[in-house]
């Protein structure tokens, strides 16, 4: 069974989404994904702990040998990502069944939870997998399911946002699909590791330049760094709630990881940042974004568009950290995936409660929530303090690594950009803070607290955020392992 | 080999700049899907190409042929995955446009966004 | 439709030999060209062109949107399915060579069983896809 586990932990969900969809009773079918997602996390840490403990798994496919046979590996990176994904999506499950039925008509629920498997599904492969078209195949698997989930939103703005994701997302799965073909045709093969070992031999041709400049274009738009965002606020802002707090905390976070898949094991660091000089470019992008996002999402009034802006300007911090090409640098970046995780599912959860009580999450509804719904505003408070840096929350455990790797090859303007971001963040965190704690709410309205089903999962994540910014040791641990791993050809 | 020799390569770009020509710069929506789905052909050319070799057959296997050259299939055999996604990938946009449709009365980008203010 | 006769009698001899023509793509996938994915398109176009002369109403009479659903659900549990059971005898998922003693013969019902699977996943979506979108009132504005 244990041996299984890298498949299983793929076809376990595979398997559900189906049975969610025959089921077709609303509280049955969120009872098989509630399960499905269950049995994802617990295999997840299962192959995080067996890959700490003894190296790279292998799972070959149908029995055939790679690199002809597909084959899933799972090393300390890929492990991490998919530990994040699936304890996402186990906090979502159990969130989304009251959250849902408020949002969506009843007899679109059961393919609700058949979608929202459907998409973790995509997301565990293509952490996974060893083979890039396999990957292609997830990522679409992801996306569609993704598209329809969004399309789900209640408000007829969503329909756009979806379309406009689809597009976007469309078109960066084929360039995706572009550079891997353009990579098989100089070396013949599909499999990472195997990729890996013949590049070198054709780097020096024009095809291999091209097929890396249209896989990061590709990525980019995936994972939605500036100026390739465009997609996202809209999404974000229109999708259901648990949908826009699953998607926000784990699909960026497979790009990021595919990001560093592509440049660190296949393409090597040394081709991706001597020779394709990808710093460059990367460097003065997450930086933008930072800056420009968070001044961009401080004059937003609605508050999960101000957020979706802030995500973009947290993947700068993450890309930030992946272009120093350092360790400290990488270890940052490791650990924002996980960190921003915990801090933006906390904090679109208690939007979704938010949304669940009020009906909408625009500023000027929210006043003086922050005695209508204690518990709730008090989540998005410890989210707002870990996004912004605040010592003893996971935001700032991130941030100090990011300045730490900044210092260390010298550059002290980008240690202090990343430092306006924080700033920059106070200032839109406070926004939200002064409307729910410091204007009168309208006394007609009688709001109470959201249900225990909602608060539960959400304050979940936000005591993840404080327990992993004050015992920060395992996480920081397991990204410094990741990071040495994928400069391991580097040193 | 001439620029000519390359006329495959030159049809996949044509056919590549046309549909993000016009994903781009169409503004109704049932046009973007056809720019995607051109787009998207164009990289299915793309995959065939590069599966042919010069002389070679079909890849079904022949009975005693020892020196029968084979076309190499499994490009052939990504694309066709590919070419299901891009199926799916047009169901689900076209059906989204039937209810932009219904939601907004109109499929136009830019009707749609005045409509949204 | 009533009067169109040569449509509906021609329909009526086409749709049998598409049909089959669907099983023979699917049954020649092992060792010739062809598989799941034509064989459950070739499928779904038998019924698509039954719905196109005699309508949507009859089609449905054969094949009920919900079996349609059960369908496309089914064959990936059908797909999924095997891969469990070479999990169960021994095998990696989807290694093919344990369902049977001699792995040739193995492989040889793995496939067909999985490109089953496929057919049956491809022809419901193709169908769902269909019904979902001629089913549509046109909206007039």
């Amino acid at each position: 069974m244990t041996d299984h586990l890298p498949v299983l932990l793929v076809v376990v969900p595979l398997v559900a989404a189906p049975i969610a969809a025959l089921l077709n009773h609303p509280r049955l079918s969120w009872a098989v994904a509630v399960a499905a997602t269950l049995w994802a996390l617990y295999a997840a840490l299962e192959l995080l702990s067996q890959t700490m403990a003894a190296g790279a798994i292998h799972y070959e496919l149908g029995g055939w040998a790679a690199p002809y046979g597909i084959e899933y590996v799972v090393d300390p990176l890929n492990a991490w990502v998919v530990v994040i994904v699936t304890l996402i999506g186990a906090l979502v499950a159990p969130y989304a069944r009251v959250s849902v039925e408020r949002e969506i008509t009843e007899d679109r629920i059961p393919l609700f939870y058949a979608a929202f498997i459907l998409c973790l599904t995509g997301l565990l492969g293509i952490a996974v997998t060893g083979d890039v078209f396999n990957v292609f195949v997830f990522l679409e698997i992801s996306s569609l399911s993704a598209y329809a989930l969004i399309a789900l939103g209640s408000d007829r703005r969503a329909l756009t946002a979806s379309f406009q994701y689809l597009i976007m997302g469309s078109v960066g799965a084929t360039f995706i699909v572009i550079g891997i073909g353009l990579m098989y045709v100089m070396t013949g093969t599909l499999n990472m590791a195997d990729l890996a070992d013949r590049l070198p031999e054709v780097s020096g041709t024009r095809t291999i330049p091209v097929a890396f400049t249209f896989l990061t274009v590709g990525i980019t738009l995936k994972l939605a760094l500036f100026p390739l965002h465009l997609w996202l606020p809209n999404a974000y802002t229109y999708a259901p709630s648990a949908v826009t707090a699953f998607i926000a905390s784990t699909a960026t976070k497979v790009a990021v990881y595919l990001l560093l898949r592509f440049f660190f094991t296949i393409f090597g660091a040394t081709f991706s940042f001597d020779v394709m000089q990808l710093d460059r470019i990367l460097m003065p992008l997450a930086l933008i974004a930072i800056v420009a996002m968070s001044l961009v999402a401080i004059y937003q009034e609605n508050v999960k568009r101000l957020l979706a802006y802030s995500s973009v300007a947290q993947i700068g911090y993450m890309v930030l950290g992946i272009s120093f090409a350092s360790v400290l640098g990488l270890t940052a970046g490791i650990l924002h995936l996980f960190n921003h995780a915990l801090i933006k599912g906390a904090l679109f959860m208690s939007m979704g409660c938010v949304m669940y009580r009020v009906g909408s999450v625009r500023l000027e509804r929210m006043h003086g929530l922050g005695r209508a719904m204690p518990w709730t505003m008090a989540a998005f408070v410890v989210g707002g303090l870990s996004l912004i840096g605040v010592p003893l929350t996971v935001g700032f455990i991130s941030k100090w690594y990011l300045v730490q790797a900044a210092l260390e090859q010298g550059m002290w303007p980008v240690a202090g950009v990343v430092l306006l971001g924080s700033l920059l963040a106070l200032m839109y965190v406070w926004k939200v803070v002064e409307v729910a704690y410091f204007r009168e709410a309208d006394p007609e309205l009688e709001i109470s607290e959201a249900p225990l089903s909602l608060l539960a999962p959400t304050w979940v994540l936000v005591l993840g955020n404080l327990y992993f910014g004050i015992n920060a040791s395992d996480s920081v641990d397991i990204a410094t392992r990741a990071a040495e791993m994928l400069l391991g050809a580097l040193s | 080999m001439t620029a000519l020799g390359l006329f495959n390569y030159w049809a996949v770009i044509f056919l590549m700049m046309v549909g993000f020509y016009t994903l781009i710069a169409r503004g109704n929506l049932v046009k973007k899907i056809i720019g995607l789905n051109i787009f998207q052909t164009s990289v299915f050319i793309l995959y065939i190409t590069m599966g042919k070799i010069t002389g070679g057959t079909a890849p079904i296997f022949v009975e005693g042929g020892e020196d029968v050259i084979y076309s190499n299939p499994i490009p052939h055999v990504l694309i066709l995955t590919a070419i299901v996604v891009g199926v799916a990938t047009s169901a689900v946009g076209l059906s989204l446009v039937i209810r932009i449709k219904e939601a907004f009365g109109t499929i136009e980008e830019d009707e749609i966004q005045d409509e949204s203010l | 439709m009533d009067d169109r006769v040569i449509l509906r009698v021609g329909a009526k001899i086409l749709i049998p030999f598409i049909l089959l023509f669907a099983l023979y793509v699917q049954f020649h996938g092992d060792y010739g060209p062809g598989g799941g994915f034509q064989a459950g398109v070739i499928f779904a176009a038998g019924f698509v062109l039954y719905a196109l002369i005699y309508g949507l109403g009859n089609v449905k009479k054969v094949l009920p949107p919900r079996a349609v659903y059960v369908c496309s659900a089914l064959g990936v549990l059908l797909y999924a399915g095997v891969g469990y059971v070479t999990m169960a005898l021994g095998g990696n998922f989807l290694d093919y060579g344990v369902l049977a003693h001699d792995p040739e013969h193995g492989q040889h019902y793995g496939i067909l069983l999985v490109e089953l699977g496929v057919l049956i996943t491809v022809f419901g979506v193709m169908v769902a896809v269909f019904y979902a979108f001629a089913g549509r009132r046109r909206v007039d504005t």
